[in-house]
């Protein structure tokens, strides 16, 4: 199995906050019979025919870290639901581990799994599944209610919670009277509500028309951003595993077959499967200027004294018509060409570099899409320097390393 | 050879009532209490203030129109001088409904929480309902004698089956997600069943008290032949003189009883009438459309 894990640990790392460790799910009666099956090399199909058991997960190991957005992806039928479920216990695996801040989820005692559910781990779902006996308050309420935490008080953090979501005017209202998106906000206000430090999210925006989907997800990492809890996100949308996600984990038939940034995943896909997600994706979305910048250009330290002749020489040598000009700590000052230095060395200006700084080049930011910056690489007639926050610079993106990148995925 | 079931059942009546009789006492005890209590209230009733509570009841729960009907209805069944007989039937109907409930919702909850459970009181409800409603006079008299109470009993069996089955249907077709999501947030099992599938199974819930009222109206004239009493009585005086005026007068009480009664229960399980809900949800909230999302 291509599975690219951190298996081989054996000190617990602080960083993870849950650690599914070769976890089986398996539908049906006669579970052991399947698991021979399945360690024989056996097809979910031939199982299913010869022991009417159906795999839902496939021995699964990987870690979620505290903190991140890691995300669920793969086709229909793949086991994304299945594993979701799993941290909660919703479904019970059938075997493996699933230890959540070191404490083991699949043998803890139903009182405790019940206090995990309440003031832990919370979760949203596709259909939102508010429930249409009560207000939108009331379901925000719902989690501190069953929790036991007093009406004053639940009401006042259901409140909060639909503030956070920008709801608290609707409080009195009807679930059914909101929009989609607008019920989905009160599905994040309920599973906020409780403060919960994991929270699972299964297609939540899968529903939601393009727009709205949109406006969720910039509202989850707006909500991430505020206050950072560890969302593990069901998604079987790549754009969106892409936006949100700061892992991603693809499976195939109830297998895990990679486990990665997106960069990762899209530089170097385990399979033809986790290849086939990003056949069609725009990567230009996907990839920042700096993930494609490239340290191909020459590059000059601007010292007290240089003249113009030092530059000249180093262009020659390595045939470049540009040089990016340096300062000691790699700032990036500009870019000059030859015929700019030897026009200025002609004019005899006091200081031979910055007189020849070509003025059509403005670096552009290392966080910058791609895709917003494809104009000005194509338009410019020199490859354009990168720089990041601090206006260090990066590299350079030249026309052709542009299309080599588009067609990555061609 | 003939194989006479009907002898063990004699034998197993006379073996109950020779053994349990504190049993059947009891239960003879409570149930008369209920029966009689209700019937005392209704029957104390003056016509005028019955026929305007039923008045205002149907204008609350279903309409102006229906209440103008239940109005001129009711008139006619005071007319009629079947006014006491029509509540002496109807506090029959509530006390048999009220036992029905009090057996039926939780053996509904029962069996929607278990298959084993479901699949054993599945069957007693098809026989339950398939037995010829006159069958279950017959025991019921035996071991209460005649009157009330072995009339409600009567009633209490033929007419608990709804009640039972659109319960346990009723939890069981609550949104698999609603379940899920009250587990999610951490219910106990108590707290699943009276925050989530209790209220979402209400409208399958008051479907089958609804039809558990309606059978036991139906039953409730029939045990007027054990002497339970009220309008049964006056359709049975028309089949023995066979006077064809009284036992229609009688078969219209009845008929009137029905409507009213489906009507109104069966706005139990609904939302209450459209205009009521904007009147009162204008009073109390003046912007009660919202606007799109901030
Ligand atoms: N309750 C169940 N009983 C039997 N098999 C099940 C059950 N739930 C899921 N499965 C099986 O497990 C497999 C994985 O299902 P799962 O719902 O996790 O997929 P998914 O990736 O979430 O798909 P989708 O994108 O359609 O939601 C499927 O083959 C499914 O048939
Ligand atoms: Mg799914």
């Amino acid at each position: 199995m291509a599975c690219t894990t951190e298996s081989g640990l054996t000190e617990i790392d602080p960083q993870v906050k849950i650690s599914i460790r070769n976890v089986f799910k398996i539908f049906g009666e006669r579970p052991e019979k399947a698991l021979a099956l399945l360690k024989a090399g056996k097809t979910k199909a031939e199982i299913h025919a010869s022991t009417g058991c159906s795999i839902g997960v496939n021995n699964a190991s990987f870690d979620i870290r505290a903190g991140e957005i890691f995300v669920i992806m793969g086709l229909s039928g793949s086991g994304k639901s299945t594993m979701l479920r799993l941290l909660n216990r919703l479904i019970e695996p059938t075997f493996g581990t699933i230890e959540m801040d070191g404490r083991d989820v699949t043998r803890m005692p139903r009182r405790e799994l019940i206090a995990l559910r309440r003031h832990e781990v919370s979760m949203v779902f596709q259909s939102f599944a508010l429930l249409p006996n009560r207000t939108v308050l009331g379901n925000a309420a719902f989690g501190l209610e069953v929790a036991g935490v007093g009406e004053a008080e639940h009401l006042r953090r259901a409140h909060a919670a639909l503030k956070a979501v920008g709801l608290e005017a609707y409080g009195d209202s009807r679930t059914d009277e909101l929009s989609g998106g607008m019920k989905q906000r009160v599905g994040l206000a309920r599973a906020l509500a409780s403060e919960p430090s994991v929270l699972l999210m299964d297609e939540a925006f899968s529903a939601l028309d393009p727009l709205i989907r949109t406006e969720m997800q910039d509202e989850l990492m707006r909500l991430q951003a505020e206050h950072s809890r560890t969302i593990v996100f069901v998604s079987h949308d790549l754009d969106e595993a892409m936006r949100i996600g700061d892992r991603i984990c693809i499976m195939q038939n109830g297998q895990v077959v990679q486990v990665g940034t997106p960069d990762e995943i899209v530089l170097k896909p385990a399979s033809d499967y986790v290849r086939s997600f990003f056949r069609n994706v725009d990567v230009s979305q996907i990839f920042r200027a700096g993930d494609v910048a490239r340290k191909t250009q020459v590059t000059i330290i601007e010292r007290q004294g240089v003249s113009a002749a030092a530059a000249l020489e180093r262009m020659q040598h390595f045939d470049r018509d540009i040089a990016i000009i340096l300062g000691r700590d790699k700032t990036y000052h500009g870019v000059v060409s030859r015929t700019s230095l030897i026009e200025a060395a002609g004019n005899g200006a006091g200081d031979p570099y910055r007189s020849a700084f070509l003025t059509d080049i403005e670096p552009i930011r290392a966080s910058e899409s791609l895709s917003s910056v494809l104009g000005r690489v194509a338009s410019s007639a020199w490859p354009v320097p990168v720089v990041d926050d601090d206006n260090h610079y990066l590299g350079s993106i030249s026309k052709s390393a542009l299309l080599e990148t588009l067609d990555r995925t061609a | 050879m003939t194989f006479d079931i009907g002898d063990g059942v004699d034998s197993a009546v006379n073996y109950i009532l020779d053994n349990f009789a504190p049993l059947l006492d009891a239960i003879a005890l409570a149930i008369g209490t209920v029966t009689n209590g209700i019937q005392g209230v209704l029957l104390a009733t003056p016509f005028l203030l019955g026929l305007a509570l039923f008045v205002l009841l149907s204008l609350w729960r279903v309409g102006i129109g229906f209440a103008v009907f239940t109005g001129l209805s009711l008139w006619l069944v005071d007319h009629m001088s079947l006014w006491s007989a029509m509540m002496e039937t109807l506090s029959l109907v509530i006390a048999s409904t009220l036992v029905a409930m009090l057996i039926g919702l939780p053996l509904g909850i029962a069996m929607a929480r278990s298959n084993r459970v479901a699949a054993i009181v599945r069957p007693v409800l098809d026989l339950m309902q398939t037995m010829p409603a006159f069958v279950y006079l017959i025991p019921a008299a035996m071991f209460f004698g005649l009157g009330a109470v072995p009339g409600t009993i009567a009633t209490v069996i033929f007419s608990m089956p709804p009640v039972v089955r659109l319960t346990n249907l009723g939890i069981r077709q609550v949104h698999v997600e609603f379940v899920e999501a009250g587990n999610a947030f951490g219910c106990t099992a108590a707290q699943l069943l009276f925050k989530v599938q209790l209220p979402n199974a209400i409208p399958s819930i008051m479907a089958g008290v609804n039809q558990t009222i309606m059978l036991s109206l139906s039953m409730v004239v029939i045990a007027s032949m054990i002497g339970a009493g009220g309008i049964g009585n006056t359709v049975l005086t028309g089949i023995q003189r066979l006077d064809v005026g009284t036992g229609f007068e009688g078969g219209i009480a009845v008929v009137i009883l029905a409507v009213i009664l489906d009507r109104i229960t069966q706005s139990l399980g609904k939302e209450r009438a459209g205009i009521w809900r904007t009147l009162l949800r204008g009073a109390a909230q003046p912007q009660a459309t919202p606007a799109a999302a901030a």
